[in-house]
């Protein structure tokens, strides 16, 4: 009764919006776990991240939708299809071997439980305590002035160690991107090289220059 | 009248379930890397509702360090895993077991 009465009183258009960007949501989700090729899982993952962002439009965060769109599904998934196309693992994944055997069965179960218990609670009330004092979402501006007035006013400290925390990430990715020259390296470099001198003094010129070629690359 | 908050949490909450559930079935690292990212964007729903239920900023200000960490944590994770792949040759997390006792 008190559902029937609630769907009446909400705005059509919101409803309407709620309903299509949580199934687009749930839809994308489901395609990410789903999906056995990991291409098309960062696709569906781009389709829950759009989703979401059109939530938060509707829940008057337009400056996180617009930062939702930009930074996850034009920045971060882009850098998953990077990684995907340049590792070649975009094929399917060996599920034969399996050394915990119980682990899908038990990851499912726990699942259920947890859908179960958060349907128990959404029969409830929940708890949302009292309002802070950070500053209001909507104080007569606009989101983004309201947003923008708390990072650089009460959250100004955490957002300059954001700052320091970009920088040791892209010097953590340079470090763990870039390939030392361990000793092995240098001696197979120069096995190669020996043998390729052997082989151009052996064989005929055409199969040493195409030799040579290959471990130029 | 908007939607109510809390069906805006629950949706959020099976997301999260979703992507713990990947978390645990799935066996390709990046999948399992995406999964995480699904639970991160279901704990920035949850943020935003509560920010607007409490109508009080400071949720959508965590939610903007949430996506600066998970840039972060995704450029040094992606590092990480393309330098597993460089010694491995495959990104199976059942494959990574050196520390077993």
């Amino acid at each position: 009764m008190t559902g029937h009465l609630l769907l009446t009183t909400i705005a059509l258009p919101d409803l309407f919006t709620f309903i299509f960007a949580g199934l687009a949501a749930l839809v994308g989700a489901g395609g990410v776990i789903l999906a056995r090729n990991p291409v098309h899982s960062a696709l569906m993952l781009v389709m829950t991240l759009f989703s979401v962002a059109v939530l938060f439009v509707e829940q008057d965060a337009q400056f996180l939708a617009a930062v939702q769109v930009i930074v996850y599904a034009g920045a971060i998934v882009v850098l998953f299809l990077f990684v995907i196309m340049l590792l070649g693992v975009d094929r399917r994944e060996v599920i034969q071997r399996d050394p915990l055997p119980a682990q899908r069965p038990l990851a499912v179960v726990a699942a259920i439980l947890v859908l179960l218990e958060i349907g128990l609670l959404a029969r409830s009330h929940w708890s949302t305590g009292q309002p802070a004092v950070v500053g209001p979402t909507n104080g007569g501006q606009t989101n983004i002035v309201e947003l923008a007035r708390a990072v650089f006013t009460t959250y100004l400290l955490p957002f300059e160690a954001t700052s320091a925390l970009l920088v040791i990430a892209v010097l953590g990715a340079v470090v763990l991107a870039r390939r030392a020259a361990t000793p092995t390296d240098i001696v197979s470099k120069l096995n190669t090289e020996s043998s390729d001198i052997l082989v151009e003094a052996v064989a005929d010129p055409a199969l040493s220059s195409d030799d040579g070629q290959r471990s130029h690359q | 009248m908007t939607i109510p908050g809390s069906w805006y949490l629950t949706l959020a909450a099976v997301i999260f379930t979703m992507g713990a559930l990947g978390l645990l079935v799935r066996r390709n690292v990046l999948v399992m890397f995406m999964c995480i990212e699904l639970m991160l964007n279901a704990v920035n729903l949850t943020l935003v509702t509560f920010s607007r239920m409490l109508g009080d900023i400071g949720g959508q200000v965590l939610v903007f360090f949430v996506l600066v960490v998970a840039a972060a944590e995704v450029v040094v994770g992606l590092g990480i895993i393309v330098s597993i792949f460089r010694r491995r040759a495959n990104v199976t997390a059942d494959d990574l077991h050196l520390l077993k006792g």
